[in-house]
């Protein structure tokens, strides 16, 4: 038994934004005490978390664990760990490791190594089409069944629109989802960064915007077609804004995501040729990070997500155009969303339903993203007044690849519940279970 | 300013007593006109030493510079090279073709390896932007970028302001068009930073395709359009079409090309009556430049590749300290 303390409860879900008490018993959401006063004696740990925000546990739809295959850049272990730190219960992660998750054996590897940390709901991804290869279809209830969550070539998009089709038509049958990375590989071949007047002049090779916009209206319009499911990830563009408002306009099943770097950063941040700043969609005009944060606000985006990619330094220790392409984004995701709270447009519960609310429900995680009675006992408490600064050697995961290192930031996840357990706590007299 | 190249007698020209804190030239982006007269100026001392019958100074003896070239390259090289060996410094060249890069190892422990045989300068060529600047950052020798991807070339666009100075014997109002792969050239961006800083009315043309739109926030005039482009001209630079970095085509055919970006005399004869014609050269005869106007008496081609010379010596010697050194 734990109880969360007097803290301000905010969950979206079942419509509650007010100062309690959480139970949490086996695992689950027990009962809500209102107010700030908790039971004189309670059997068990207590989490103080006066002054806090207790949230629904945070849920990344993006991420990559690198694991099996790439371990020396993150694994299971360590990525989990970075997203406990970073206020996440649950991580969403990617079929592009290797072997590719396309097989339910990967599946189920990843499943049982995650639980077996228990640092971190894991829900894999699986891929749409055999080793990536945009050509034939995955098992998709063979795999679904081994735990994956969705479908995704990420890392690339599914390049024909014949068998986007397909995929979607087949999945739509079973509610199953399919996650795009829209890129046209044709219009970025050999890009390295946003096309605009700070690539031009510093003669990199440009992606143009349209690489990506013209693969979000295929997605649409096949969406339209089939009355498939499908996520648009990682939008960067403006025009990638206004095309998913005008489907959600138009009644299609489509959601889409931003990361917080496409908020953040502008293309000016690759100045100096840096690496760090380097990734897939590039990061775009002050333009299209205005039109994000629009998207944000008037509901248009539906959840954001870090694209957590890490890479070993020496892939980043390199010519620009040879550099890999992503940045590490666990650890970072939710302060800089709450940076979004200054202006006041977006308001604390909205930012719940970007980074928990939503995704569950666009994933269909019942038992997660509320903190309902009986839901699971996955909570984010976070200190919004928190000043802090991203060091490096805070680092949790394997790479550092980060643009951030050195930036002040406001808010924090001080503790972290998962089915019950803490994950993370920084301090107070609460820690991490072993 | 004084002009043509007959006549005057660099060695009493008063060399700006500047300071020269620079320890790297990466590109001009940085060069304020000062430092760019500065250079000018000392490289017209250094011509001097070209017009004897001893072309050989001792001002870098005892100093080693690495020819560090990774892109297949014969006048740069071997310009650099002699400009090392006119002031004694001992030339080493690496390329690419018979390194260890064809092993698989990075341009940074490449260059580490390099640096570590401690010479004072590397000179590198490389076909990735900013590879010059990254690689300042990771060894403790000078760096002189010698062409890095599409950015810059920072002593093509120095040698081809003092090769337009000793022409037109100046360069503040000369309508200088460059004519050809905007897009991918280093030459344009440097030239953008050498022409445009000393005050010329610059304009760029090319094919839509080659000329990207937001290159009109360089400060130059962009056009689609040759002769708009040569018209009243003081100076038509020609670029070479890179046949070799062009995956996918960019323009129909080499005739097509040659047919409405090519200068032939037609073209040129828009320009004012005493225009020069650059090229940075290769020559891709009767594609960008016709074979008349490349020999004609108005090309000042060669006066280029001869300014490039003085131009190295200068920023050999300016990075070896020899400027401080004799002060």
């Amino acid at each position: 038994m734990l109880l969360v303390k007097g803290g301000r409860v905010i969950d979206p879900e079942s419509g509650r934004d007010e100062v309690g008490s959480l139970l949490i018993a086996d695992g689950k959401v027990a009962d809500f005490l209102p107010g700030g006063e908790a039971p004189g004696t309670f059997d068990g740990t207590v989490v103080d978390a006066a002054g806090k925000w207790v949230l629904p546990g945070l849920i990344d739809m993006h991420v990559h664990l690198r694991d099996p295959g790439f371990e020396w850049k993150e694994d299971i272990q360590s990525g989990t760990a970075a997203a406990a730190s970073g206020g996440f219960t649950s991580v969403v992660c990617m079929a592009n490791t290797s072997p590719v998750n396309d097989h339910p054996e990967v599946t189920r590897y990843i499943r049982e190594k995650a639980a077996s940390l228990g640092t971190a709901n894991v829900f894999p991804v699986a891929a749409v089409t055999h080793g990536q290869n945009g050509k034939e279809m995955t098992d998709f209830s063979e795999l679904f069944e081994a735990g994956a969550i969705a479908f995704s070539d990420d890392g690339s998009p599914v390049r024909s629109a014949l068998v986007l089709r397909r995929a979607l038509e087949y999945a739509k049958a079973f509610d199953f989802l399919i996650m795009e990375h829209a890129e046209d590989h044709e219009l970025s071949e050999g890009g390295a960064a946003n096309e605009g007047w700070t690539a031009h002049r510093l003669g990199i090779p440009g992606i143009p915007s349209a690489a990506e916009e013209i693969a979000i209206a295929r997605d649409i319009l096949l969406a339209r077609l089939t009355g498939g499911r499908i996520h648009i990830q990682h939008i960067s563009t403006k025009m990638g804004v206004d095309l998913l408002r005008m489907a959600k306009r138009a009644g299609l099943r489509v959601t889409g995501e931003t990361a917080p770097h496409y908020f953040t950063l502008t293309d000016a941040a690759i100045e100096g040729y840096n690496t760090h700043a380097k990734m897939n969609p590039p990061l775009r005009g002050e333009e299209d990070r205005m039109a994000i944060l629009e998207g944000i606000v008037d509901g248009t985006i539906d959840a954001i997500a870090s694209d957590h990619a890490p890479h070993d330094e020496y892939t980043k220790r390199c010519e620009f155009i040879a550099a890999s392409n992503g940045i590490i984004g666990l650890e970072t995701a939710l302060p800089l969303s709450m940076a979004l709270l200054a202006g006041g447009r977006v308001t604390p519960a909205r930012l719940v339903e970007l980074l928990s609310t939503t995704p569950a429900r666009i994933l269909g995680i019942k038992e997660k993203g509320t903190l309902r009675k009986g839901a699971d006992g996955d909570v984010t408490i976070v200190d919004p007044d928190a000043e802090w600064e991203f060091r490096e050697s805070d680092v949790r995961s394997k790479s550092r690849n980060s643009p951030f290192f050195g930036w002040k930031m406001r808010g924090r996840a001080v503790a972290v519940l998962c089915r019950g357990r803490v994950t993370h706590s920084l301090g107070e007299g609460v820690s991490p279970d072993a | 300013m004084e002009g043509g190249a007959t006549g005057e007698r660099p060695r009493e020209r008063k060399v700006t007593p500047m300071e020269w804190r620079r320890k790297h030239v990466l590109g001009l982006a940085d060069f304020s006109a000062e430092e760019i007269e500065f250079v000018i100026d000392t490289a017209r001392s250094m011509e001097d030493v070209l017009t004897r019958d001893i072309k050989k100074v001792p001002a870098l003896r005892g100093k080693t510079v690495v020819n560090l070239f990774f892109e297949a390259s014969t006048r740069t090289r071997t310009s650099f090279e002699i400009a090392g060996k006119r002031l004694s410094a001992d030339v080493v060249n690496f390329s690419s073709a018979v390194s260890s890069v064809a092993k698989g190892e990075t341009l940074l422990d490449t260059a580490k390896n390099i640096n570590a045989m401690m010479p004072s300068i590397i000179v590198m060529r490389h076909p990735a932007s900013g590879a010059a600047q990254f690689l300042s950052r990771h060894v403790s020798c000078s760096i002189i970028n010698a062409g890095d991807g599409s950015n810059e070339h920072p002593t093509q666009g120095l040698l081809d302001l003092y090769a337009v100075i000793k022409a037109k014997g100046k360069v503040k109002g000369l309508k200088i068009s460059i004519i050809g792969d905007i897009l991918h050239s280093r030459v344009v961006r440097s030239n953008l930073h050498s022409l445009g800083r000393m005050g010329a009315d610059l304009w760029l043309c090319g094919p839509g395709t080659l000329v990207p739109r937001e290159m009109g926030r360089s400060g130059a005039t962009v056009t689609n359009d040759i002769r708009e482009a040569v018209r009243d001209a003081d100076v038509v630079m020609m670029l070479r079409i890179q046949l070799e970095r062009q995956k996918t085509a960019y323009f129909p055919s080499l005739r097509e090309y040659a047919r409405n970006y090519g200068l032939n005399s037609e073209v040129f004869s828009l320009a004012k009556k005493d225009a020069v014609i650059m090229h940075p050269g290769p020559i891709n005869r009767g594609v960008e430049l016709s074979d008349t106007l490349a020999d004609s008496s108005q090309s000042i081609i060669l006066n280029q590749v001869e300014s490039g010379v003085a131009i190295r010596m200068a920023l050999l010697y300016l990075l070896a300290g020899g400027h401080n050194a004799a002060r």
